[in-house]
């Protein structure tokens, strides 16, 4: 049997001549990305702002897919549904509609109502009422705060782990990931809601997974190739583990194409954020990153005074698995 | 190196056997895992958004909070009118049809009251809002009625304080992502993971745990306190567990010290009959407060109150300085890990009853769960058929371990109880993300090796010690961020960081360590000249 391969040996594709341009549509879509984000805002679910809570009761046991169904051709925003209590009777979670207060939430019950009933002969609202968000205030600014540190954090270890260019480098890509991820949801409008903090927390993750396997290989090749330019280092690298990029992309791609055309209605969103979090990681992870590291002035000539020196970035590397670490 | 000990083997296989056991129970039925031996019932469990759980509607009364609003305004006007220089003497104050009404004694003085009443009843905000109106009647009667405005601010205040307050006490419980929202002008909606009575939730929502220390008035006649009257500047309280007789006891309505003052409070037991109590610790100011109070009347009792019902009244033997007590009252263990739990989460600002309990739904829908529960196993059946088409038997040896790893993972979620939400389930995709690239990482560097020239047993060599440079590098930084968020996150930080801090230990393992013993297998077994990588 003849194995897939999906990139032929030795390719040598000259991305690094390519930056400057690269930078320049990186700058424009960071910069439409966060006006995006400031100027039309997310559109935050019922679970951040919270909305209209609708308790309906159906004759018979009831689908939930087909509720929301129904409740996705009115145009009155992303439902959330839960079975209550019985399988006959459904709690629906909607949006309030933004303008309007009480007399514009009574429109949406209505339309709701009336649409449900044409659908579901005998279906009753037993009661309707406003509901708060899910989360408090303090729970967001402390999941924020969690995640910038997390950046942080790791920006310090590259730091201190080798030199200061690879830490600034990844600690600016992952920002423009998430950047990038939030932006998306701003110009879409699709509803940020809490699940899509998770996602964004699995974009952080493959994205630094990403960047450090580049970042070593860089790191790899400083050592075998003194003398050699970074620009040209930097193609190598990307070059080598060009295989293992795309094998791994496709992967996680492929498998979150299933969920996206079969997860259902609600996985939709989640999904749709992961699958462009795994396309601007990778992008990030070459153009941002790398391409970074030449703008900062790295040098194998530098890394390798700082290694002669003897300093933490030589002491760290005597710690790592290479050395004697095999069972 | 390719050699493995038979020790080696078993000393990797044995961890691996042990998460795979532990991860069984979560695919069977109650039934057949209560019949387990307890090591056995590790159980992961399941969150509200894929499980549902319990519900409960709690609902507090508008007027109950009205009517407390109005005392505290009531005590307000009586202290500021008594304060100073300027003492101005009143009649009684009326608390009828929710508004105050008095008379001030000399009508010259009626403006000066109304004067200092004004800034009591202004709102917090800046928008000059008034919280009550102050009008004067008959020229003599000054009456303060509560605005629609301040009483609206009041209970959205009162509810707001009162949502952290459920959500700290639940937190304290140990119960995992619950939710909890308002509902409409003054419910709260409580869903709790889990289909287990929800009864020790109720009783812990159901206490306001106001706790007080107040001294007993020795001089009240027991004929009037057992009718309900108290002396001037005391109070007759219920307490029925009174050793005296009647379920009622005097008390001065001068407040000792009170639950706003302790920092802590841990269920405890008694040193001598070994029944459960509770120990609180005040801070430093209760803590003075209360040695000064104790050293003054020593040999005489003071009573514990908690939500206006008296627990006990003992006498106080000697000056109580070292800023702690404990409170006994024939408590259950559970019952006094409950106050416990309520007294350190603050009391709630008022009182709520539960209106509704019924068992939901998953918060996803159940049909987005059977959406996504196909979903993913078509998700993992083309992954494995993707690396088995790209990598032959070093595709099945990744997809090996990528199953046993995900079923270690529930393993050891299942060993620390914890509960696997969506958040959690965006955690194992990384992780199997993580793990299946870690495959890719060994195999395309053996594939490099290779066309550089090196030799089957070199390239394997080489592949897996290069590579598990990088997959090492990688998973210190993904620790190093899961730790972050699992320390300062909450909710579904927390939940999606506990999954990835378990993997990054599981799936280096599996990824790594167990296919390199596949693998060595197949080499010492067939010796191959050449390999289909």
């Amino acid at each position: 049997m003849k194995l897939l391969k999906l990139v032929p040996d030795n390719t040598n594709i000259g991305f690094v001549k390519l930056r400057h341009w690269a930078f320049g549509l990186t700058l424009l879509l960071t910069v439409l990305a966060v006006g995006a984000t400031f100027h039309k805002g997310l559109n935050l679910g019922v679970d951040f702002v919270g909305g209209l809570m609708i308790e309906a009761k159906f004759p018979q046991a009831v689908q939930t897919d087909k509720v929301r169904d129904t409740i996705a051709g009115l145009r009155v925003g992303e439902s959330s549904l839960q079975q209550f209590g019985d399988p006959k009777t459904v709690q629906i979670r909607l949006p309030l509609p933004e303008q309007g207060g009480a007399g514009a939430a009574n429109a949406v019950v209505e339309k709701t109502r009336k649409a449900m009933e044409a659908q579901f002969p005998g279906v009753t609202f037993s009661r309707y009422d406003t509901v708060s968000g899910k989360v408090s205030g303090e729970l967001i600014q402390n999941g924020v705060l969690a995640v910038v540190l997390a950046i942080v954090g790791i920006a310090i270890f590259s730091w201190f782990r080798y030199e200061w260019q690879f830490g600034v480098s990844t600690f600016v890509a992952i920002v423009h990931d998430v950047l990038m991820t939030l932006g998306f949801f701003a110009i879409t409008q699709m509803e940020f809601d809490l699940n899509i903090i998770a996602a964004v927390l699995t974009i952080v993750g493959y994205s630094i997974n990403d960047k450090m396997v580049i970042d070593d290989r860089i790191r790899e090749n400083m050592r075998k190739y003194r003398k050699m330019d970074m620009k040209s280092l930097i193609d190598l690298s990307v070059n080598e583990t060009l295989p293992r990029t795309v094998m791994t992309s496709m992967t996680i791609l492929l498998a979150l194409g299933a969920l996206l055309l079969l997860g259902g209605h609600v996985l939709r969103g989640f999904t749709a954020a992961m699958m462009l979090g795994i396309i601007v990681g990778t992008y990030s992870s070459v153009y941002v990153s790398s391409s970074l590291l030449i703008s900062l002035g790295l040098s194998p000539q530098t890394a390798e005074k700082k290694e002669k020196k003897g300093g933490i970035a030589a002491q760290a590397e005597r710690m790592g698995p290479r050395d004697g670490a095999q069972p | 190196m390719l050699n493995f000990s038979r020790w080696a083997v078993a000393g990797i296989l044995l961890p691996l056997i042990i998460g795979i056991v532990c991860a069984v129970p979560s695919f069977l039925p109650d039934s057949t895992v209560a019949k387990l031996p307890p090591f056995m019932q590790t159980r992961v469990n399941l969150g509200l958004d894929l499980a549902g759980g319990s519900h409960l509607l709690l609902e507090a009364s508008t007027q109950e909070m009205a009517r407390q609003r109005l005392a505290n305004m009531e005590e307000q006007v009586r202290t500021e009118l008594r304060r100073g220089e300027n003492k101005i003497a009143i009649g009684d104050i009326s608390s009828r049809d929710g508004k105050l009404s008095f008379m001030v004694r000399n009508p010259s003085e009626v403006d000066g009251a109304v004067e200092r009443i004004r800034p009591l009843t202004q709102g917090a905000g800046l928008t000059g809002q008034r919280d009550f109106n102050v009008e004067v009647v008959n020229s003599s009667t000054i009456v303060i009625t509560p605005t629609q405005a301040g009483i609206d601010n009041a209970v959205k205040s009162t509810m707001q304080v009162a949502t952290e307050v459920i959500r700290k006490r639940i937190d304290e419980m140990g119960t995992r992502e619950p939710t909890i929202q308002q509902q409409g002008g003054n419910r709260i909606v409580v869903q709790v993971p889990g289909l287990q009575d929800p009864k020790a939730l109720k009783d812990l929502l159901g206490q306001t745990a106001k706790l007080e220390f107040k001294l007993v008035d020795m001089s009240a006649n027991p004929s009037e306190v057992a009718q309900g009257r108290a002396p001037v500047g005391s109070e007759v309280l219920p307490y029925p567990t009174n050793p005296a007789g009647p379920p009622m006891i005097a008390v001065h309505r001068q407040v000792m010290v009170s639950g706003e003052e302790l920092t802590d409070a841990q269920q405890t037991y008694d040193q001598q009959t070994n029944e459960p109590n509770v120990t609180i610790r005040f801070n430093g100011a209760g803590g003075r407060k209360f040695g000064q109070v104790t050293s003054q009347n020593v040999n005489r009792p003071f009573a514990i109150i908690l939500d206006g019902k008296v627990l006990s009244a003992p006498d106080i033997k000697e000056p109580i300085l070292g800023g702690s007590a404990t409170i006994s009252g024939s408590f259950t263990v559970e019952g006094a890990n409950q106050l416990a739990i309520a007294l350190r989460s603050g009391k709630l600002p008022v009182n709520f009853i539960v209106v509704e309990e019924r068992t939901v739904g998953p918060g996803l829908g159940a049909d987005s769960i059977r959406a996504g529960l196909t979903a993913s196993i078509v998700a993992v059946v083309a992954v494995a058929a993707f690396m088995f088409v790209s990598y032959g038997r070093f595709g099945m040896y990744a997809n090996i371990a990528v199953a046993i790893n995900v079923l270690v993972i529930l393993g050891v979620m299942g060993i620390l109880g914890a509960t696997l939400t969506l958040p959690g389930i965006a955690g194992f995709v990384l992780t199997i993300g993580t793990a299946v690239d870690a495959n890719v990482l060994i195999y395309e560097r053996i594939r490099e090796e290779r066309r550089r020239g090196r030799n089957v047993v070199q390239s394997i060599e080489h592949g897996y010690k290069e590579a598990s440079r990088t997959i090492f590098e990688a998973n210190v930084t993904h620790a190093i961020a899961g730790g972050i968020m699992l320390a300062l996150g909450s909710g579904p930080v927390k939940g999606f960081a506990i999954v990835l801090l378990i993997g990054i230990a599981t799936s280096v393992f599996t990824a790594v360590t167990f296919t390199r013993v596949l693998v060595s297998g197949w080499v010492r077994r067939t010796r191959p000249t050449d390999i289909h990588i």
